[in-house]
């Protein structure tokens, strides 16, 4: 399993646009994702619905996990997209 | 053929449109949750099939789509096939629930979630629910709720129109509207006059139209016409293209058939309008409202900020008139830093000028800001105070104003109280506007909010034009200005009554003003007047309207045959 912990960049935090990117994306890897606010339970990222009711707003932390094939490489894309700001 | 049919309603604008109907689904009962009898295993079958034939159609309408309409069907599309989702519906069927139950409930679970959450969320449980709808409908072999798809042009047939389905509408496809509830200033006739789109609300019997069926849409008489021959197809035809071209009619300044100028001026909400107001030939500003400069301020924007916008708006009227109404707020607009406590009947409790006069640094600098603004430009800036109900009142604004520079005040009239005592307000105030939403409000004692009381709500009820009458009166006698410039000077055939009742000038969304200038043309002053008498003769609002309909078939031709002004 590869795990992280990020910081939201986005502007308008992980709603709208960047919850639609990042859950395609967690869907079309193929692995298992998981993202989690500290202390929260882990939701699957593929679940569009699951990212958004995490209510995560710019500046707040997560964790993302991703068990299988190219896990890091998978990992490594997802955060990218949190740290982008896709607003700017 | 079917057999002719001919429905009555209230239209909208002069307009006429030709087409199919295509009628607007009512939404999808709640499913009664009964127990299945269908295994788990086809139930999930019949679900997923469903869920997939529905993302597949929003993923393909957000193909045609483009922009940003795309990215909200695709998360629509990425909703319905959501695994969260569908874990949840997979529960739900294990315990024997129906399809439908099923998708309802977990649907719904997500939607209460959303709005839980509140803000941006809450505005996403209405995709939610979009996506729900079109899952139970397609479930149930029915067609889905909404706004109606279509490749072809339609005339849309509904109820009544939601805000969210209004802002989905195509107006490349949507040719006309007809709904059977809503009156004249419901949220789908000020719609309808604000795009300049062709409508015949409160039409009783538009349920039963069905789809595909031809109408003709006839706003300038109210008349929806079901399955009409040949010739009156045809007929009908001509009339539109007339009436369109009268309405693309090179741009002139607002005058009656004699000659007599009736200035048809534009209503702004903010500078934003301006470029529109000028291309459809507004001589002016008769209505702009202040609120969108302190709506979303969580404090009073400064002299300096205000004095920028205002500037901007009178820049782009040099020469012209410019009215500006000073902040209208109150428990029905609560306002962050203005309120006043909750109220029960906000209408009627510490709004427009009370509200102001209670917070009087915010009035000050408005009106500072105003007068600063003014000295830099080349318009004619009369400024008026919203919700004046008494002399002691507008003696007490027009103080004020006058006192910081300005120079034309004037007050609104919307209390029945001010349209009563206006012989003696307009003897302090140097013009009058005519608000005719409130005015009607409280004149019907029908709330304007409140669908149920819409009936009533409807500013041809004689009881509203006999103030009017006594405000264009008092104006008359004093030499002093009285505009109307609520959503009734948008109706054509009203603005000529009441410029017959003594509006000196008319003000509108820009959208109307090219209906209301064609259908001045056709009215001399006197005719105008004799037709202002039929109408304060009626008994309500549906017979006044009647009235002067027929008043004008009766009349000599002259000027009745306003199709042929343009050829």
């Amino acid at each position: 399993m590869a795990e992280k912990t990020v910081t939201i960049l986005s502007q308008q935090g992980l709603h709208a646009r960047p919850a639609s990117l990042f859950a395609q994306t967690a869907a079309a890897s193929g692995a298992e994702v998981t993202i989690a606010k500290p202390g929260g339970a882990p939701v699957n990222a593929a679940s569009i619905l699951g990212v958004i009711s995490l209510g995560l707003g710019h500046g707040d932390e997560v964790t993302v996990s991703v068990t299988g094939a190219n896990e890091d490489v998978v990992l490594a894309d997802l955060v990218t997209l949190l740290e982008t700001d896709h607003d700017a | 053929m079917s057999e002719t049919r001919t429905l009555h309603g209230i239209g909208i604008g002069r307009q006429l449109a030709v087409g199919p109907v295509l009628r607007m689904p009512d939404p999808l009962p709640a499913p009664s949750d009964t127990v299945s009898e269908l295994t788990a295993a086809e139930e999930t079958e019949r679900v997923n099939v469903s869920l997939a034939a529905v993302a597949a159609d929003l993923m393909a309408r957000g193909e045609r789509a483009g922009g940003t309409a795309r990215d909200v069907l695709e998360a629509q599309a990425m909703m319905a096939q959501d695994p969260t989702l569908k874990a949840s519906i997979a529960d739900l069927l294990a315990k024997g629930k129906t399809a439908e139950m099923a998708v309802w409930t977990a649907f719904g679970g997500f939607r209460d979630m959303l709005i839980g959450l509140g803000g941006y969320m809450a505005e996403r449980a209405t995709d939610l629910d979009d996506v729900s709808g079109r899952v139970l409908a397609h479930l149930q072999g029915v067609p889905a709720p909404g706004v109606p798809d279509s490749e072809t042009p339609f005339v849309l047939v509904a109820r009544d129109l939601a805000p969210a389905d209004t802002a989905l509408l195509n107006l490349d496809k949507v040719m006309a509207l007809v709904t059977s509830d809503g009156g004249p200033t419901a949220h789908t006739a000020i719609l309808a006059r604000d795009k300049a789109i062709v409508a015949v609300v409160g039409v009783a019997g538009a349920q039963e139209l069905a789809d595909g069926t031809t109408v003709i849409v006839d706003a300038s008489t109210g008349i929806v016409t079901a399955n009409p021959d040949r010739a009156s197809v045809a007929r009908a035809e001509d009339a539109r293209d007339a009436r369109r071209s009268a309405a693309a009619a090179p741009i002139t300044d607002g005058a009656l058939a004699d000659g007599t100028a009736v200035p048809l001026l534009a209503n702004l909400g903010s500078a934003g309008g301006i470029q529109a107001a000028l291309a459809a030939g507004a001589e002016g500003v008769g209505l702009f409202r202040t609120e969108f400069l302190f709506l979303d301020a969580t404090s009073a924007p400064t002299v300096v900020e205000q004095r920028e916008k205002y500037r901007e708006l009178l820049a782009a009227f040099p020469g012209r008139k410019v009215v500006v109404r000073l902040l209208d707020a109150g428990a029905d607009k609560p306002l962050a830093f203005l309120n006043s406590a909750r109220e029960e009947n906000p209408a009627l409790g510490v709004r427009g000028l009370r509200a102001l006069r209670a917070n009087e640094d915010i009035l000050r600098e408005q009106l500072t800001a105003l007068a600063e603004a003014d000295g830099d430009t080349e318009s004619d800036l009369w400024v008026m105070a919203p919700m004046v109900a008494t002399v002691e009142e507008t003696r007490y604004f027009t103080a004020l104003a006058h006192e910081l520079g300005l120079r034309t005040v004037g007050v609104m009239v919307e209390v029945p109280s001010a349209a009563i005592g206006a012989a003696n307000i307009l003897q302090h105030a140097a013009f009058a506007s005519i608000g005719t939403n409130d005015l009607t409000q409280y004149t019907m004692a029908a709330d304007r909010m409140l669908g149920s009381v819409s009936n009533l709500q409807d500013p041809w009820h004689p009881s509203v034009l006999h103030l009017v009458k006594m405000v264009g009166d008092a104006g008359a006698d004093l030499g002093k200005p009285v505009g109307i410039c609520g959503e009734a000077a948008a109706d054509p055939l009203l603005a000529v009554v009441l410029v017959g009742l003594g509006a000196t000038t008319l003000s509108m969304s820009p959208a109307a003003l090219a209906d209301v200038r064609a259908e001045l043309r056709g009215h001399t002053r006197e005719e105008a007047r004799a037709l202002a008498l039929v109408a304060l003769a009626a008994d309500d609002a549906a017979d006044a309207r009647t009235a002067v309909r027929a008043a004008i078939n009766n009349r000599t031709p002259h000027t009745t045959q306003k199709e042929e002004h343009s050829s």
